[in-house]
């Protein structure tokens, strides 16, 4: 099943599949820590049980003063462990830092967390829940959120995990390299349902992945949803057309650099795409009141995502008409 | 058997070794509230930071005038609480009841116009809650500057109010006459109480009222 | 003459009035100073709320033994491991070295009459049977179901459980453990016997020194934490809350700020007990002294810095990430160096195995295996992986459990003598030890294993292959309190049949082995004067 792994690993991987391109890196610190420490408890298991039976009361073991120094004992150790410890440290915290850097091409794909499931956005408009298909060797970004408490999204076979947190968006990334069907937890707890909060990535080989592409012909892609929703949620009201209350407009705006009232100028990331969504008063534009409405608890994740696809969608100052054909 | 007397039913072998036991005990219990009102502190720095405009907002409801006149006040109260403690090591029994009754009587006034402030922001409908309608509107993390706001200076209150009642006993003490120069400790260690809760004050008054 | 059978030595001279015969009313147990009889209150206290805490975990461990859900729902299950961490952390772990033993022998042991503040020590007492009865109270009501730690906006907004009754539980706790940290703070610079400078200290007596200094500094701001949830939830705003403007994160980085320097309370003092074991029973000054006595104040201070290790995965920044890695590594250099040092002493030693020696064996074999495994967790990527799983279940408990309680029975060997003045079944006691060891080994080993495997915490249930290994686990579950349980038994019945001991059964050295068994109210009827050193055994050399 397996592909060419070190033999060293293959240990390790039957137990546990090393699926993902940042597998084996963990897998070598974690078998070194291993290692490391069962020398370690060997070693010191060994000395204790020699020293409790040569040096149990009233044996003929001599007991002499001890010659060297005691400060030299301490030295050796103290700078001995110092430098494992921190060996260690440098190669688990680089690995983190590679995991941390999402990757160029990275696909990037939605999870909105919520009690108690797990909802999965392509970026073509796919929804699936609780199972993610992902084609293999294909670097996946997740660009996550929850809806209301702090979840956790783990893949033990990609050493993944990553907290999912309510009014934040999260980024994690993996590569999958083995086809095969491996267990999402939800590993924060979350309430009644928690243990339940499972699901499944189906990793699967470029045609397998487009076979499945295929059947989904036809789906919303967040862009059209979002631009639906801009209308729905009343936006296209103050932000479209001509409307009797000056708000600003909003196309070319995702990506630029906007002034806000206290002279600051602020760049238009997704972060302040959402804010201005649903806290509205923490940046307002520069020359403009502050009478948006917040829609805190009124739009749900899912829907700000789409919106947020839909605004970065708006690159011209001649955007279609918003009663105009599509879906 | 030695017949047991007061020091010696006590850990102590003299009133000196009780004296500075029970000022360490005094600075490590401050010690302890400093980590207290510490937390409230650091959330505030930390929602400051992120809601820089909110708390300016929220802090220009803030009545500077209470505010500024409690400041003096607790001040003043402070500086009786110093007398105090200078009258009781010199047994000036009259000027020790005096100072204390003042010290009182400040603290009174402290928490008088505290609640009276508490209430007119009752009326504005700036307690934070279900209730939260501040005239002209208001970004949410205006409320979590009340929320800081009552919860740290409801805090600083409680500590004010338990001072108090340290004040009146003490005072009661000092009427009886039981207050004496050789034991000078209920005193002392209430006077560390009271400037510490008037230095958390010294913090709290820049922090809601003054920022802009 | 009266000879004891132990020491060979004339107890004659043991006065017949004690701390605990010289008055047997109630009141006089509900209104003592004696620290000694705070010790016991304690004692009593904190059994009481282990056998509720234990009893959960038997139930949770008998639901494990398979993979649905079938002895409890998810609900119940919820609650039963959150009154499990409550109980065990709150009214178990953090008072039970220091409450009982600290109490019972630290002013004995430092040649003082009584701690520093002995009013104060009662009211300590007073606060925590407070705190403990209100988490019993929301327990039967109904429990909370938010795990020990609380998590927002989880806790603050969306639980249903009584989570502002058992906040307030442990809030009014935690103000106990200020009043102990500050009655031992200032006991232990101010009430020292003449002779006996800081470096002439038993190692327990630092370690309750260190142990009083992460009381008194971080519990404050665990109880400004409970304060704010419990305002978060009484008015619906939002300190915790994203929908309102708050910050969830906050309140990790608040309550781990606390939790973290008190899995310091939870350790620290059961490595002062270890001290005092192996010395006794190696007859042999531990190796190292001063520098021991440095790393358990520098585990103190370090303690304070590594809080954030909780939050690797929490989106918290990478950066912060990797500072915090970077001080756990180095505050388990201190813990190491312990280790070194204990096993440094065995070497030419004279070595006996009564029982309290095999519960400090216990306690280094599990502690270290224990420590090791929080190197892995310290590990940035590999912590990744293994964050929130049983691995992380495996670890605490092997440093707590393995630890600290195997460190508590041992110290409660080890004093027993002192403290009821009564010997209790060598051979009984002994094979405890050991059954209490395997079972421990039996129950936790395999969960570092589902760990890594990726089984996560708080699951009641699970796929069906991590079945073997849950079944495994509950088995030594089984024997853990069979050996938990028989110490009752024979601590019980030595109260009343066990041989009488005399004031110094094991030969040691310390204050405390210098007063009858057990010691009279005012415990020293001359104040000692101290001329040597800790651990002043006789050079074996000779």
């Amino acid at each position: 099943m397996t592909p060419a792994s070190p033999s060293v690993f293959a240990l390790i991987d039957g137990v546990l599949p090393s699926a993902s391109r940042i597998s084996p890196a963990v897998n070598a610190v974690f078998l070194a820590l291993l290692l490391t420490s069962a020398a370690l408890v060997a070693a010191l298991t060994i000395a204790i049980v020699y020293f409790l039976i040569r040096y149990r009361r009233g044996s003929p073991a001599p007991r002499p003063r001890l010659k060297i120094a005691i400060w030299k004992f301490e030295a050796t150790w103290i700078v001995g462990t110092t430098v494992v410890f921190l060996g260690f440290f440098f190669w688990g915290a680089r690995i983190y830092l590679r995991m941390a850097k999402v990757p160029a091409g990275a696909m990037e794909i939605a999870v909105i967390g919520r009690q108690w499931m797990w909802d999965i956005r392509h970026q073509d408009g796919r929804r699936e829940l609780a199972e993610l298909h992902v084609p293999v060797n294909q670097p996946i970004a997740l660009r996550m959120t929850s809806e209301d408490v702090i979840h956790s999204f783990a893949v033990p076979a990609f050493r993944l995990k990553q907290d999912v947190v309510p009014g934040k968006t999260v980024l994690a990334w993996f590569e999958a390299t083995v086809p095969g069907s491996y267990p999402i937890f939800c590993d924060q707890y979350c309430g009644t349902k928690h243990a339940e909060m499972g699901g499944r990535v189906i990793v699967q080989t470029p045609e397998d992945y487009a076979a499945w592409l295929a059947t989904g012909a036809g789906a919303d892609s967040a862009e059209t949803r979002g631009r639906a929703l801009f209308v729905r949620y009343g936006c296209a009201g103050c932000h479209a057309g001509n409307s009797s209350v000056r708000a600003p407009r909003l196309e070319g705006l995702a990506g630029r650099d906007v002034p806000v009232e206290d002279g600051k100028i602020v760049t238009a990331d997704d972060a302040y795409l959402r804010d201005s969504i649903l806290l509205p008063n923490k940046h307002v534009t520069a020359g403009y009141a502050a009478v948006m409405p917040s829609y805190q608890g009124v739009i749900p994740e899912g829907d700000v995502l789409d919106l947020l696809a839909y605004l970065k969608s708006l690159a011209s100052e001649n955007p279609p008409a918003l009663n105009s054909s599509a879906p | 058997m030695k017949p047991p007397s007061s020091i010696d039913a006590s850990p102590y072998t003299d009133a000196t070794q009780r004296s500075v036991a029970q000022h360490l005990g005094m600075w490590t219990f401050l010690a302890t509230e400093i980590l207290f009102f510490g937390g409230l502190f650091a959330c505030y720095a930390i929602y400051r930071h992120t809601y820089p405009e909110a708390f300016a907002a929220g802090s220009a409801r803030m009545d500077f005038w209470i505010g500024t006149l409690n400041t003096g006040v607790l001040l003043t109260s402070s500086l009786f609480m110093a007398f105090a403690d200078h009258a009781v090591k010199l047994g000036r029994r009259e000027t020790l009841r005096r100072c204390l009754a003042a010290v009182w009587l400040l603290g009174v006034i402290f928490l008088g116009l505290k609640f009276y402030e508490y209430h007119q922001k009752f009326v504005e409908h700036l307690v934070p809650g279900a209730g939260f309608h501040p005239d002209g509107g208001a970004a949410p993390p205006e409320q979590l500057f009340f929320v800081l706001y009552f919860a740290m200076t409801g805090l600083h209150a409680l500590h004010m109010m338990i001072g108090l009642g340290v004040i009146t006993w003490l005072f009661v003490r000092a009427s009886r006459g039981t207050l004496t120069a050789d034991r000078p400790a209920p005193v002392e260690m209430t006077g560390l109480y009271w400037h510490f809760v008037d230095c958390v004050w010294v913090f709290l008054y820049p922090l809601l009222y003054l920022v802009r | 003459m009266k000879i004891d059978a132990f020491s060979s030595r004339d107890v004659s001279a043991d006065t017949p009035v004690n701390y605990f015969t010289r008055d047997y009313s109630l009141r006089s147990w509900l209104f003592t100073r004696d620290h000694k009889r705070i010790g016991l209150l304690y004692l009593i206290s904190i059994t009481f709320f282990f056998s509720i805490a234990a009893i959960a975990a038997a139930l949770m461990r008998w639901e494990l033994l398979t993979p649905q859900g079938d002895l409890v729902v998810s609900d119940i299950y919820n609650r039963l491991f959150t009154l499990h961490g409550v109980l065990m952390v709150w009214f178990f772990l953090i008072p039970s070295i220091p409450a009982v033993l600290g109490n019972f022998i630290l002013p004995l042991m430092i040649g003082a009459r009584d701690v520093a503040f002995p009013r104060l020590n009662l009211a300590s007492w007073y606060l925590f049977m407070t705190g403990g009865l209100l988490v019993l109270y929301a327990i039967l009501i109904g429990g909370v179901d938010t795990g020990w730690t609380f998590y927002t906006p989880y806790s603050s907004v969306y639980s249903n459980g009584h989570v502002m009754l058992m906040a307030s539980g442990v809030f009014i706790a935690g103000f106990s453990s200020i009043a102990t940290g500050l009655n031992f703070i200032v006991t232990l610079h101010k009430l020292r016997a003449p002779g006996l400078t800081w470096f002439r200290l038993p190692l327990f007596a630092w370690s309750i020194y260190a142990t009083s200094l992460i009381l008194v500094l971080a519990t404050p701001v665990l109880a400004i934490t409970l304060l704010l949830i419990m305002l978060e939830r009484f008015l619906g705003v939002g300190v915790f809350d994203p929908k309102l403007g708050g910050d969830p994160l906050l309140f990790q980085h608040l309550f781990w700020f606390y939790s973290h320097p008190a899995v310091y309370i939870m350790i620290l003092p059961g490595m002062g007990v270890v001290s005092e074991i192996i010395a006794c029973f190696s007859r042999k000054r531990i190796f190292g002294y001063r520098i021991a006595a440095i790393a358990i104040l520098a585990i103190a201070a370090l303690g304070f810095l590594v809080w954030g290790h909780h939050m690797f995965v929490s989106s918290q920044s990478v950066y912060a990430g990797v500072v915090f890695s970077l001080l756990s590594f180095l505050v388990s250099v201190p813990s190491a160096i312990k280790v070194f040092n204990w096993v440094a002493t065995l070497h030419r030693a004279s070595i006996r195995f009564d029982t309290p020696f095999l519960y400090a064996l216990g306690f280094l074999a599990l502690f270290t295996v224990g420590g090791l495994t929080g190197l892995f967790l310290a590990t940035l990527a590999v912590d990744v992986h293994l964050h929130d799983t049983y691995f992380v279940i495996a670890h605490f408990h092997y440093i707590m459990v393995g630890g600290m309680v195997m460190a508590y029975m041992g110290g409660i060997h080890y004093w027993w003598p002192k403290i009821s003045g009564r010997l209790y079944h060598e051979w009984l006691a002994r094979i405890s030890a050991v059954t209490i060891f395997i079972g421990f080994n039996l129950t936790f080993f395999p969960q570092f294993i589902l760990g890594y495997l990726g089984m996560p915490r708080r699951f009641h249930i699970y796929p069906p292959e991590f079945q073997t290994l849950n079944i495994v686990s509950t088995s030594g579950a089984v024997v853990l309190a069979i050996g938990y349980t028989l110490p009752l038994f024979y601590l019980g019945w030595s109260l009343f049949f066990g041989p009488r001991a005399g004031s110094n059964p094991w030969d040691a050295t310390g204050l405390e082995w210098t007063t009858p068994s057990p010691p009279a109210e005012h415990n020293f009827e001359r104040t000692p004067v101290v001329t040597q050193e800790a651990y002043d055994y006789p050079d074996l050399s000779l």
